[in-house]
């Protein structure tokens, strides 16, 4: 078969399709969205009526990709790190409640946090649910590593986890596809009772959990996964996990036999291996692409009866993403560098588009915030959080999907006056709305500005689940329609928007301003394929 | 043989329209390719890059080394400079003297010039006037490849070939301004 030229993401889209995947469920976020963008891109998955729309957050996806599960149908599940805690709940419930078709759950990571808040190993969520973790070294596994997925999650009636880091998500490669497999048909769980987590059924299911995930560490396909190259050097052994292993062999190049490696893949980890090559030298040292989840194993609450070097003893630093430079540094060798960066190179920063509508609304929320001095605008993850920095300068928290809502909440409550809560309309229906009924319920004196940009801007204008229908939440949730205001964002506006903004913060009770331009990268986009697809029809 | 390229620019100057012509190159070719890419938040104006590795055995890290790049191929000058440490001490740096400025501390254009002078190595070129000249301002990129070209070990017609693929979609018109820039662009640079 033809190879074809994927991204990290894509390929994992396309062995979900080849592998007989159903229906495909996510949130788009940094570096996971090409997963889905793939799916629904797809012809062959529209013929074969592959479920593929959006849903509102991480955790409604996770449970509808359940629910398909329940139904005996193939699902996927994909998101970012910090999407995974919005999931959690779902997520290690459905070790306990187990599967029905085969449910695959990817979560990509973010190291050194090139689009992110924090840099969370999703490898600990898999340990912490007890369920099968797989961590492609590369394009190539990543596609194979699907259809195992798929195979022991039906074998062992469990979810798997894949869990890739930005780099993988990010880079392409060729890859050789396997022979399609047809879908499942649907079919309910042999046990009516599997799903139903009351304390009676959760505690039976909990407890033969525990005994199943300690004999996965024999399962021969994760051990297969695991691969040990044996050397006479006995010094320093290397254990690799995931994608380090490429920038190890970056390194050794010709000098392959020099060390003994463990290169992992797959968890649990089967003691044997580690122990075969923990005997056979004197020191170990640990390259993982995240935490330092295997090492911490290794060195033990005492640490004292293994040498090991990793990122907590400062061989390789304790943060960030790791490259084919940290790595020969870890090993002790000396690699020529290229020159310096010239002073003359100055720092780029991410900055609002050219005539973005939040930054009509930063610049009206700006003015009339002179009033009232600094610290009292609280504000959410997506492109506005580019407020933050120069010229506007206006933001001050960023923490997790909704939290500017129920932070400004908070900081009312402890007498902060105005206190203003700044949040895009896709992460609104993500998790603001639930935060806006505490402040409906309280009449919390907060100002809450939607910046509605009628798509998901940062992740590259994916369908927003609030288009159109933000006014009618608001009401709906019961924000006082006399203060519930509209605005347009633009330039010509701006003295007409600043007297809006500025009788809502005075107004000491909850009040919701809709300001609503569409961005300006969605529009031009779909402009463009309007115009192709009349020049096609034409 | 082996080529590790970093493409350079700024979020939304479309670097990657450079690295799928060489990427459909190297395929072509039967070589080994990766290639990483910058998605998220850096796309909205700040600095990007790619990694373009394409080898005839094959390739480990999706990330060049340090000081192993062949190449630094850039769509705009202070972005070029800024990965002078990946470039290995006999690469070449091919950029676009044109600054895209997006921010108010732009350096003073005469120290960047010589900055880039000082480099040695160095191929500077106008790409968005030759552009326009051609009456398609908008294949600057593809007269950055073409001044590049000669350093990439791949004959010129399968890069020709490639961007033919590329724009394919877009109809021959298109396809024959980019192919022009490719030619305009290795004309200039001169290293026939
Ligand atoms: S992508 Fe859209 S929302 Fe984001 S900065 Fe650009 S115009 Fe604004």
């Amino acid at each position: 078969m033809q190879k074809l030229l994927l991204l990290g993401d894509e390929a994992i889209a396309q062995a979900a399709l080849d592998a007989g995947m159903s229906g495909m469920y996510a949130y788009p976020g940094t570096p996971s969205t090409e997963i889905m963008e793939y799916i629904q891109a797809s012809p062959r998955a529209a013929a074969e009526g592959v479920r593929r729309e959006w849903s509102s957050n991480e955790k409604t996806a996770m449970e509808a990709a359940l629910g398909m599960s329940y139904a005996g149908k193939r699902a996927m599940v994909a998101m970012k790190h910090v999407g995974l805690n919005v999931a959690a709940d779902a997520f290690i419930n459905s070790a306990v409640t187990g599967v029905n078709g085969g449910l695959v759950v990817v979560a990509a990571d973010d190291p050194s946090m090139h689009s992110s808040q924090n840099e969370q190993d999703s490898r600990f969520y898999g340990r912490f649910a007890m369920v099968p973790v797989l961590e492609p070294r590369n394009q190539q596994e990543a596609y194979d590593m699907i259809f195992d997925a798929f195979d022991l999650s039906e074998k062992y009636k469990l979810p798997v986890l894949i869990r890739i880091t930005t780099r993988l998500a990010h880079s392409r490669a060729a890859i050789e596809r396997r022979d399609a497999r047809t879908q499942n048909s649907s079919s309910l769980p042999s046990d009516p009772r599997q799903f139903v987590l009351l304390p009676a059924i959760a505690r039976k299911q909990y407890r033969a959990l525990t005994g199943l995930y300690e004999k996965l560490r024999t399962d021969s396909v994760l051990s297969g996964y695991n691969r040990f190259a044996k050397s006479d050097s006995r010094k320093t052994g290397i254990i690799t996990c995931g994608i380090a292993y490429n920038y190890l062999l970056e390194n050794l190049e010709q000098h392959h036999d020099d060390f003994p490696v463990l290169s992992l893949a797959a968890y649990p980890v089967n003691s044997d291996a580690v122990a075969e090559l923990v005997e056979s030298c004197g020191r170990v040292l640990v390259l993982e692409e995240g935490y330092p989840l295997i090492e911490e194993q290794l060195r033990g609450l005492l640490d004292r009866d293994v040498k090991v070097a990793g990122r907590l003893d400062g061989t390789v630093p304790r943060d960030g993403e790791l490259n084919p430079a940290i790595v020969a540094a870890a090993m002790g060798m000396k690699k020529d560098s290229g020159k310096e960066v010239p002073a003359v190179v100055r720092q780029r920063l991410p900055s609002f588009c050219k005539g973005c509508g939040h930054a009509d609304v930063f610049s009206a929320l700006a003015e009339v915030m002179k009033g009232y001095g600094p610290g009292r605008v609280f504000s959410d993850i997506g492109c506005y959080t580019l407020g933050a920095l120069p010229p506007f300068n206006m933001v001050n928290s960023c923490v997790d999907m909704g939290a500017s809502v129920t932070m400004a909440v908070g900081a009312a409550d402890a007498g902060l006056f105005p206190a203003v809560a700044f949040i895009g309309d896709s992460t609104f229906t993500h998790s603001g709305m639930t935060g806006l009924l505490d402040a409906v319920i309280k009449d919390s004196p907060i100002t809450v500005i939607i910046s509605d940009n009628s798509t998901t801007g940062m992740t590259g204008g994916q369908q927003s689940q609030a288009t159109g229908r933000i006014e009618s939440i608001c009401l709906g949730l019961g924000v006082n329609p006399d203060h519930l205001r509209m605005i347009i964002p633009l330039r010509k506006n701006h003295e007409e928007n600043m007297a809006v903004i500025s009788e809502e913060l005075n107004h000491h009770g909850l009040s919701v301003i809709i300001a609503m331009r569409e961005c300006i990268q969605t529009a031009s986009r779909n402009k463009k394929a309007a115009a192709a697809k009349k020049s096609q029809t034409a | 043989m082996k080529c590790d390229i970093i493409l350079a620019g700024v979020g939304g100057q479309g670097i990657l329209s450079i690295a799928a012509t060489i990427g459909l190159a190297a395929v072509e070719r039967g070589l080994f390719l990766k290639q990483s890419e910058v998605h998220g938040m850096s796309q909205r104006g700040g600095d990007v890059q790619s990694h373009l590795r394409i080898s005839d055995s094959e390739i480990h890290s999706d990330l060049i080394p340090h000081g192993g790049a062949d190449m630094i191929i850039s769509v705009e000058p202070m972005e070029a400079l800024r990965y002078l440490p990946w470039l290995a001490p006999e690469g070449w740096v091919i950029t676009n003297s044109v600054p895209y400025v997006n921010i108010p501390d732009y350096p003073d254009m005469a120290e960047l010039k010589a900055a880039l002078e000082d480099n040695g190595n160095t191929v500077v070129l106008d790409a968005d006037s030759i552009a326009r000249d051609l009456g398609s301002p908008r294949s600057g990129n593809m007269v950055i490849l073409g001044a590049a070209s000669s350093f990439i070990p791949m004959p010129f017609e399968i890069l020709e070939h490639a961007v033919q693929q590329l724009f394919n979609r877009k109809g021959e018109v298109v396809v024959d301004l980019n192919i022009q820039a490719l030619r305009a662009g290795r004309e200039a640079a001169g290293r026939e």
